[in-house]
């Protein structure tokens, strides 16, 4: 039976199923601009947005007001939110990352055009569910990383790092997240053909 | 290979890419970042794994509290619309100079101001912040770039036609990334001009005399 089968795999559908938690809260919120999901979106990520952008530089004060302004974004852009191509962690790093180089750097951020991907199907759940599972599996081989490496990485991203002194090998755990976001791209610029 | 791409040969570095996706490279990098990026699927997918990366590192740290009244706060922000998306600036298909890039550069090609800058190339700097510059290049068609080394790093993005250093030959979309050990002398093809966009974080090391006196006028 297939219900036996699971069990190897139990563990990861358990993990993804927080993140596939965060995916359906960010549906809720931009389908019935649902306040209790964003609640339960901000209590998870709000704390975690300012801690981050403290380690990048930013003031208590300043870390505050623009984890406010990152949530902010989150409700009014998550319509452009797809779960098949970015876990809701990346998606909010991504608005943060934006956010910090606007308010701390006070930079423009140059930004790559767009595909022309036209209107996008309904993302396949399959899709979605494996991308969301190996974001999981990123995070967790990040963790079990030498120490030393992990803080290495983690500096790099607060910024204490510049591109030069970034070894070139990073010897980063991207595994299966790399090719199934090439392929996801392969399958888009095939669909528009 | 992915259709309708040009077949790019040489990409980004990783620390290029995890530095934009942490957002943490100067202006004048970045954009010759996201410049490449709308060129090249291969980079684009590399980008979206770097950020995973950044999401994974931002979820695993200890969080530190918000304030009180931090949620209330940030529902009354979203309810006063008060937080406004710049609209998207417009840009044209089909011009050599991608999305980003004609956000920074006004106009088409003919309607440059190119600034010369000794043997036939002519530059056009472009407004950043000052940690690092970017210009376009203009070089002639089988003419050749001062022989020179580097400082810090040099990015070099070729929009149109190409050009052949010491290293190898890099056409539309290839991107050089030198730094100190690379001392070359780009020659562009024959046929056509040759487009560059260049950035670098240091100034440019030329060997012979005259171009070092040049470059203090032209702010290579």
């Amino acid at each position: 039976m297939t219900f036996r089968k699971s069990g190897a795999k139990k563990l990861t559908a358990e993990q993804a199923t927080k993140r596939m938690a965060w995916v359906i809260q960010v549906s809720a919120v931009r389908d019935n601009k649902d306040k209790a999901a964003f609640a339960e979106l901000f209590g998870y990520f709000a704390p975690r947005v300012k801690s981050f952008l403290m380690k990048s530089g930013a003031s208590p004060d300043l870390a505050e007001e623009c984890t406010q302004e990152v949530m902010a974004t989150l409700w009014n852009k998550a319509h452009m939110f797809d779960p098949a191509k970015a876990s809701v962690s990346t998606w909010i790093f991504t608005i943060a990352r934006n956010r910090k180089i606007d308010l701390l750097r006070k930079q423009k951020r140059p930004e790559p055009e767009d595909l022309p991907w036209g209107p996008e199907p309904e993302p396949d759940q399959a899709d979605a569910m494996g991308l969301q599972q190996e974001t999981e599996q990123l995070g967790q081989a990040l963790a079990a990383l030498p120490e030393e490496q992990r803080k290495l990485i983690e500096k790099a991203y607060y910024g204490e790092l510049s591109h030069s002194e970034i070894a070139a090998e990073t010897g980063l755990p991207l595994g299966t997240i790399k090719s199934r976001i090439r392929l996801a791209l392969e399958r888009l610029r095939h669909t528009m053909k | 290979m992915m259709s309708g791409m040009k077949q790019i040969k040489h990409h980004l570095t990783e620390p290029l890419l995890m530095g934009y996706a942490a957002g943490t490279l100067p202006e004048a990098f970045n954009l010759v970042v996201a410049t490449h990026i709308s060129m090249c699927d291969n980079c684009r997918a590399a980008l979206a794994e770097y950020e995973a990366v950044g999401g994974e590192v931002m979820v695993d740290v200890d969080p530190i509290d918000v304030a009180e009244d931090a949620l209330a706060a940030t529902m009354a922000m979203i309810e006063s619309g008060t937080l406004t998306e710049k609209p998207a600036p417009a840009r044209v298909k089909n011009s050599i100079f991608p999305g980003p890039l004609q956000d920074y550069v006004k106009g088409d090609l003919d309607s440059l101001k190119w600034r010369k800058v000794g043997g036939g190339v002519s530059q056009m700097i472009l407004p950043t912040s000052k940690d690092a510059s970017v210009r376009l290049l203009r070089i002639p068609a089988g003419t050749a770039v001062p022989d020179h080394g580097h400082r810090g790093t040099e990015l070099t993005l070729v929009l149109q036609g190409a050009f052949v250093d010491d290293e190898d030959r890099f056409a539309a979309g290839d991107v050089e990334v030198a730094n100190e050990d690379l001392q070359h002398t780009p020659v562009a093809e024959e046929g056509m001009d040759c487009i560059c966009l260049a950035a670098t974080d240091a100034p440019l090391k030329f060997s012979g005399l005259l171009p070092r006196i040049a470059q203090k006028f032209v702010r290579i």
